[in-house]
């Protein structure tokens, strides 16, 4: 309890533990590689498609009507009746109100959507609710995050809360907050969603992977966000 | 079309040098890779950049398989008139990109 209040204190964006020259990558709005997505998104905001009316056409001005949206999310959605995050509300949105076709997780189709989206919270603390209909995936979430996993046999505490700060393979363990996400790898050499950052974690216990859209991926996104209540949004992030 | 963005300042002063950035959304494949079944993933670079002021050409490079992905290229150039600057660039595959920006002589 002491070291979860404790950390709650103290909650460090992920990008401070890179090093400066990724730092600086992700501070320079030209050079930072994501934003190549979020200008994609952006275009497609605007643009109507062939089944059906622009996002634009609806919600107007992104930087007013989707401001402080992402910070928000995952969040239960009473009409899709369960909780779910940024990506699948515009999935839901794009299939419902534009009648569109389904898109794969992870297509940059999808990703352009998310980022743009996230990128209007930027600087915006992330608020999540877990009372109510959201309550029950928000403990599976915490359940599985301190619950040891794969051949390595670990939790997500044991490095994101026990070992931040120490080095693991060349890289700098962190504090594991979703806050930059989707955010440029440079490792995949793509924008990436936080779905697949997770993905990544769990094969890097030798555990088995939960498939994108997984309930256990969401649920764990949730717990993440409450854990990282208050820490501003800055999407797209630049990671190593 | 392939994606990019580029970046000139607001308003530039009659010859004198200005910054222009160019950043180009391109895998740059360098032929080395396998895919997950283990097949080569044949070469893909963007081979051609060209660079036009105001109709006139300001330079034209070509580029080898030393950048990473998604290149971002940085340089300096200088106007006496406004005009448009231009960006094209191409790949092994034959796809274009395109990006203008107008430069504003104050
Ligand atoms: C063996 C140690 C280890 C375990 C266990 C682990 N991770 Fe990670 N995780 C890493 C490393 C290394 C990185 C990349 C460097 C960094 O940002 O921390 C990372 C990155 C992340 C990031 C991205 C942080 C950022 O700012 O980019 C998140 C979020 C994350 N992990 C969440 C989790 C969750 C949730 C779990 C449990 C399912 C988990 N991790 C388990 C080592 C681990
Ligand atoms: C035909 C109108 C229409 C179109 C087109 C449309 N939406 Fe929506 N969208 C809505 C409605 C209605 C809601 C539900 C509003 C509510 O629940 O308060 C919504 C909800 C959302 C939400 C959740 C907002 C929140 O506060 O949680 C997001 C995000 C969203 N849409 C994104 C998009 C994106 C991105 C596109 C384009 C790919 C799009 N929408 C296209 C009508 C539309």
């Amino acid at each position: 309890m002491i070291a979860v209040l404790f950390f709650a204190a103290s909650a460090m964006a992920g990008v401070e533990f890179q090093s400066a020259d990724v730092r600086a990558l992700q501070a320079d709005d030209f050079a930072n590689p994501g934003m190549l997505w979020v200008t994609k998104g952006e275009r497609a905001w605007r643009e109507p498609v062939a089944t059906g009316a622009a996002c634009q056409s609806c919600h107007g001005e992104a930087s007013k009507s989707m401001k402080g949206v992402a910070a928000a999310y995952p969040k239960f959605d009473a009409t899709i009746g369960r909780v779910v995050n940024l990506d699948e509300r515009i999935e839901a949105c794009r299939r419902v109100n534009q009648k569109a076709p389904a898109l794969p997780a992870e297509s940059e189709e999808r990703l352009v959507l998310s980022a743009f989206v996230a990128h209007q919270s930027r600087g915006l603390p992330i608020q999540v609710s877990i009372d109510g209909l959201a309550k029950a995936t928000f403990d599976r979430g915490a359940a599985l995050y301190f619950t040891r996993a794969g051949q390595l046999n670990l939790a997500c505490t044991h490095c994101h809360d026990r070992a931040w700060g120490k080095t693991l393979l060349n890289e700098t363990i962190s504090q594991g907050q979703p806050e930059g996400w989707p955010a440029y790898r440079l490792e995949w050499q793509s924008l990436a969603s936080l779905q697949r950052r997770l993905r990544a974690c769990f094969y890097g216990v030798r555990a088995e992977q939960p498939p994108f859209g997984d309930p256990d991926l969401v649920a764990l996104e949730l717990y993440l966000a409450h854990r990282a209540k208050g820490l501003p949004m800055s999407v797209p992030g630049v990671r190593r | 079309m392939m994606n990019g963005r580029l970046q000139v300042p607001p308003s530039v002063k009659k010859g004198e040098p200005f910054e222009v950035r160019v950043l180009m959304q391109h895998p740059m494949e360098t032929g080395f890779r396998r895919d997950m079944n283990g097949k080569a993933i044949p070469t893909n670079i963007v081979n051609q950049v060209r660079v036009t002021l105001a109709g006139s050409e300001l330079f034209s490079a070509e580029l080898g398989t030393g950048l990473s992905a998604n290149p971002y290229l940085a340089f300096y150039a200088m106007a006496d008139a406004s005009g448009e600057l231009v960006v094209e660039w191409s790949d092994d595959r034959g796809e274009k990109g395109r990006m203008a920006a107008q430069v504003t002589v104050a």
